[in-house]
C-alpha cells in the first residue's frame, strides 16, 4: 500500500508526535510563567510579558521559527569563534522543540492569563486563611479550578501546534511531511502520498479530539449545566 | 553588511518589486485579500447550507470544514501544488494544467479553501446565536427564505462575527507566509532570499517579522474602527 515507505512514514509519525508533545510542554511551562508575569504586582516582569505575547504573536509562526532557528546557530557560532573553541551544532530537534514551545507559549500565556482571572478570588483568600501556603494554593484550589477555564482554550492551542510541526520540515527536520514528500519524490507519486499525508493529520487530529473531550468531563466535574 | 546596507539594497524587494515582478509585501496583501474575498464569499453560501435542515446540504459542508480544519494548510498546499500537478490527466488537460503549474494560483487555491473552512465556522456560530425571536417575527411577516437571510440574519450574524472574523484575518495573513512553498515570490521568499545573499538570518528575517507586525497591528485597528461601528449596538449603555 505504501510502496515499501511504509516504515519511513511510521517513524515520521512517530517524530511528530514526539515534536508536538515536547513543543506542548515547553508552551505550557513558559504559558504557566507568562500568565504569573503579567499578573504579578512586578511592573517590569509585566512589561516583559506583555512584550513577549504582544510581538510573538503579532508575527507569523514560520518567520518566527526560521528567525529563532537560524539565529541561534549563529549567535553560538560567533560566541564559540569569540573563545576560540570548536563549532558545537545545535540539535535540530532540540532547537525544533525550543523554538516551537517559545512561540506557543505566547498563545498559552493568554489562554492562562484569562483562566487565572475566572477564578474567584474569594477561593484562593479562603485557602490562605485555612493556612496553606502558596503552593498548596496553587496546586489545591487555583489549578483544578483553572484547568476547567483553560481547556478549551488549550484543547485549541493543542491542534494549532499539531498543524504547526508541519513546518518543521522547512527547518529541516525529518518529521512526518518530510516523510510524505520524500516517498512521493521516489515513487513519482506526489499526489497519493500527500492524500495520506493529510488523512494522518486528520487521525491525529481526531484522536486529540478524543482525548480532550475526556479530559474536558474530567475536569467539569461538579458543575452543573443548564438543561436547554 | 549591517541592517541599513541592507535596506538600502533590498528595500524594494522587501516592499513592492524584486526586479522582474511584485514581490514581498505587496505580494502578501494580494495573496490576503484575494483568498479573503474568495473564502468569505464561498463561507456566507456554504454556512447557510451548513444551518439548513437539509440533511443533504448541511452533511457535505459539515465534511469539508472538517478535513479542512483538521489538516495543516501547509498539507493542504502541498497536496494542491505538488500534487495535482502530478497527476498524468490534469498535465494533458490543457486549462487544469495552465491553472495547477502556476503556483500563485495553487496558493490562492489552498488559502481559499482553507480560510472558508473557518469562516463558514465562524459564521455557523453567528447565524445560531441571533435570537429566535427575530427570526420568528421575520417569519411571521410572510418574509421568505431569501429575504429572510438578506434582512435579518445576514447583517446580523455578519456584525456579531466581526471580532472572531478579525482573529481569522490575521491568522490568514499570518498563513500567507507559506506561499514560498509554491515558489510565490511573497515577504518571506524575500526575506529567505536575502538572507541567503547574505548570511545574515537575523537582520534577515527580523524585517519581515517587522513588516508582518506593523500590517497586523494596522489591521487590528481597522477592525476596532470597525467593530466601533457596526457593534456600537453591544457597547455597554449610557455613553
Amino acid at each position: 500500500m505504501f510502496y515499501g515507505y511504509g516504515g519511513v512514514l511510521l517513524t515520521g509519525v512517530w517524530q511528530t508526535i514526539q515534536l508536538a508533545l515536547l513543543s506542548l510542554l515547553v508552551a505550557v511551562v513558559i504559558g504557566l510563567a507568562g500568565a504569573s508575569a503579567k499578573l504579578s504586582r512586578s511592573t517590569p516582569l509585566r512589561l516583559v510579558a506583555t512584550a513577549y505575547t504582544t510581538l510573538i504573536r503579532g508575527v507569523p509562526d514560520l518567520v518566527l521559527m526560521l528567525l529563532i532557528f537560524y539565529s541561534i546557530q549563529i549567535g553560538l557560532n560567533q560566541v564559540t569563534d569569540a573563545l576560540h573553541w570548536d563549532q558545537i551544532d545545535i540539535n535540530p530537534f532540540l532547537a525544533g522543540v525550543l523554538t516551537i514551545g517559545f512561540i506557543y507559549g505566547a498563545y498559552f500565556t493568554e489562554t492562562f492569563r484569562g483562566a487565572f482571572i475566572s477564578v474567584p478570588r474569594g477561593q484562593l483568600e479562603a485557602g490562605h486563611a485555612f493556612g496553606m501556603t502558596g503552593g498548596q494554593v496553587f496546586r489545591r484550589i487555583l489549578f483544578p479550578q483553572m484547568m476547567r477555564f483553560a481547556l478549551p482554550g488549550l484543547a485549541n492551542n493543542w491542534q494549532v501546534i499539531l498543524k504547526a510541526t508541519a513546518l518543521v520540515s522547512i527547518i529541516g527536520l525529518s518529521d512526518l511531511v518530510k516523510a510524505a514528500t520524500d516517498a512521493g519524490k521516489g515513487t513519482f507519486n506526489m499526489f497519493y502520498f500527500m492524500l495520506w499525508l493529510g488523512a494522518i493529520y486528520l487521525v491525529l487530529t481526531s484522536l486529540s479530539n478524543l482525548v480532550l473531550n475526556k479530559l474536558n468531563k474530567r475536569y467539569a466535574v461538579g458543575v452543573r449545566g443548564a438543561q436547554l | 553588511m549591517t541592517v541599513i546596507e541592507t535596506l538600502q539594497t533590498y528595500w524594494q524587494a522587501y516592499l513592492y518589486n524584486d526586479g522582474s515582478q511584485m514581490s514581498g509585501l505587496a505580494m502578501t496583501l494580494w495573496l490576503l485579500v484575494l483568498s479573503l474575498a474568495i473564502g468569505f464569499a464561498m463561507a456566507l453560501v456554504l454556512a447557510t447550507a451548513r444551518v439548513s435542515q437539509y440533511k443533504a446540504l448541511s452533511i457535505p459542508v459539515r465534511l469539508y470544514s472538517y478535513v479542512f480544519r483538521g489538516t495543516p494548510l501547509y498539507v493542504q498546499l502541498l497536496l494542491i501544488y505538488s500534487g495535482i500537478y502530478g497527476i498524468t490527466f490534469v498535465q494533458k488537460t490543457e486549462l487544469l494544467g495552465m491553472f495547477f503549474c502556476n503556483g500563485f494560483n495553487c496558493a490562492v487555491l489552498a488559502f481559499a479553501l482553507n480560510t472558508c473552512a473557518y469562516t463558514t465556522e465562524i459564521f455557523v456560530g453567528a447565524i445560531r446565536n441571533i435570537p429566535y425571536g427575530e427570526v420568528e417575527a421575520a417569519r411571521a411577516f410572510g418574509m421568505s427564505w431569501f429575504t429572510l437571510y438578506r434582512r435579518i440574519i445576514l447583517p446580523s450574524a455578519l456584525r456579531r462575527a466581526l471580532p472572531m472574523y478579525s482573529n481569522e484575518v490575521i491568522l490568514m495573513l499570518h498563513a500567507t507566509s507559506i506561499a514560498f512553498a509554491a515558489t510565490v515570490p511573497d515577504l518571506l521568499k524575500v526575506a529567505r532570499d536575502v538572507n541567503a545573499a547574505t548570511y545574515q538570518p537575523f537582520t534577515a528575517f527580523g524585517i519581515a517579522a517587522v513588516l508582518y507586525l506593523v500590517v497586523s497591528f494596522v489591521l487590528v485597528y481597522l477592525f476596532r474602527i470597525a467593530e466601533r461601528k457596526w457593534l456600537a449596538f453591544q457597547a455597554p449603555a449610557g455613553r
